[in-house]
C-alpha cells in the first residue's frame, strides 16, 4: 500500500465520521420536528425533505457516489425516471376520480 | 474456469463486473421499494381518514432502530476500508459489529411487533397495519439477507483474503453497497411511517 493511498483512505473515514454526525443529527431533527405537530402538509414536505438529505448522504459518501463512474450514474438515471413515474401514478389516479365525478 | 473481471475493469463498462451487477440489482430494488411506496400513497390518500403513525406505533423504539441501522451502515463502510488499509483484523471486529447492530434491529422489530400481535393488531387489523407490516416486512427481509451475506463474508468466506486480497475487498464493498441501501430504504420508511 503506497503512502498515497494510506492518506486517501484516511481521509475518507474522517468523511464517513462527518456524515455520521450529520446523519445522527438529522435523526433527531425530524423526530423534534414531529413533535411540533405541524400541518400535514408542512410535516410530509419537511420530513421528506431531511430524508432526502440523509438519504443523499448515505448514496453520495457510503456508497461512493461522489465518485462512481458514468456507467452507473447511467443506470440511476434510468431508475429514477421509473421512479419517479411509479410514484407519480396515484397522482394520475386522483385526477382521473376527478373526472369520473364530473 | 475462472470468473472474468472481479478484479481488473472491463475496458467497455470502466468497471469490475460484481460493482455493475449490484447496481443492476439495487435498481430493481429501488422498482420494487417505489412501486410499495407508490400503493401506500394511493391508499393513504384515498382513504377518508388515515391514522398518525405515533398514535399506533412506538416512536422512541423506532428511533433507537434508526440509530442502529445508521451505526451499522458506518461500521460496515469501515469494515472495507480496513481491507483497504490490509487489516484484516480490524474488519473482523467492524464487520462483526455490522451483523450484531443488524441482529439488535431485528430483535427490536421482533418486541415491536410481539407487542402488536399481543394487543390484537395484525394486518388485517387496518389498511395502516396492512401497509406497515408489508413494508417493515419486506425491509427486515433485506436485513436478514445482508447479515447472511456479511455473517458468510466475515467467517468462511473470508479465506478468500489469504488467495485473493483485492477481489475479497471488491466482495465486501459490493455487500456494503447493498447494506447501505437497506438502512437508505429505512430513513425513508421511519418518517413516513412513524412519524407523519
Amino acid at each position: 500500500m503506497t503512502s498515497d493511498h494510506a492518506v486517501d483512505i484516511d481521509r475518507h473515514v474522517r468523511v464517513y465520521i462527518i456524515v455520521f454526525v450529520a446523519l445522527m443529527a438529522l435523526t433527531i431533527i425530524t423526530v423534534a420536528i414531529s413533535y411540533l405537530h405541524l400541518p400535514l402538509t408542512i410535516a410530509v414536505t419537511v420530513a421528506l425533505l431531511v430524508a432526502t438529505v440523509k438519504g443523499s448522504l448515505v448514496a453520495c459518501y457510503f456508497m461512493h457516489l461522489v465518485s462512481e463512474k458514468k456507467l452507473i450514474y447511467a443506470v440511476l438515471a434510468l431508475t429514477a425516471v421509473f421512479f419517479v413515474a411509479l410514484l407519480a401514478l396515484p397522482v394520475v389516479t386522483v385526477h382521473d376520480g376527478y373526472w369520473i365525478h364530473e | 474456469m475462472d470468473i472474468p473481471y472481479t478484479v481488473e475493469v472491463r475496458r467497455d463498462t470502466g468497471l469490475t463486473n460484481g460493482k455493475i451487477g449490484i447496481w443492476l440489482f439495487l435498481a430493481s430494488e429501488v422498482m420494487l421499494f417505489g412501486a410499495l411506496f407508490a400503493s401506500y400513497i394511493l391508499i393513504r390518500t384515498g382513504a377518508p381518514s388515515w391514522p398518525r403513525g405515533a398514535t399506533i406505533l412506538d416512536v422512541p423504539l423506532a428511533t433507537f432502530n434508526t440509530i442502529v441501522l445508521i451505526s451499522s451502515s458506518v461500521t460496515m463502510v469501515m469494515a472495507w476500508a480496513s481491507l483497504m488499509r490490509r487489516r484484516f483484523g480490524t474488519f473482523r471486529i467492524y464487520m462483526g459489529a455490522t451483523i450484531l447492530l443488524g441482529f439488535v434491529f431485528l430483535v427490536v422489530k421482533y418486541f415491536e411487533y410481539g407487542h402488536h400481535f399481543a394487543i390484537g393488531e395484525y394486518p388485517s387489523h387496518n389498511n395502516f397495519l396492512a401497509v406497515y407490516y408489508t413494508l417493515t416486512g419486506l425491509h427486515m427481509l433485506h436485513v436478514f439477507g445482508g447479515m447472511v451475506v456479511n455473517a458468510y463474508f466475515w467467517g468462511p468466506g473470508s479465506k478468500l483474503w489469504k488467495t485473493n486480497p483485492e477481489w475479497f475487498t471488491n466482495r465486501v464493498e459490493h455487500s456494503g453497497l447493498f447494506w447501505h441501501f437497506v438502512d437508505l430504504v429505512w430513513i425513508f420508511l421511519f418518517p413516513t411511517l412513524y412519524l407523519l
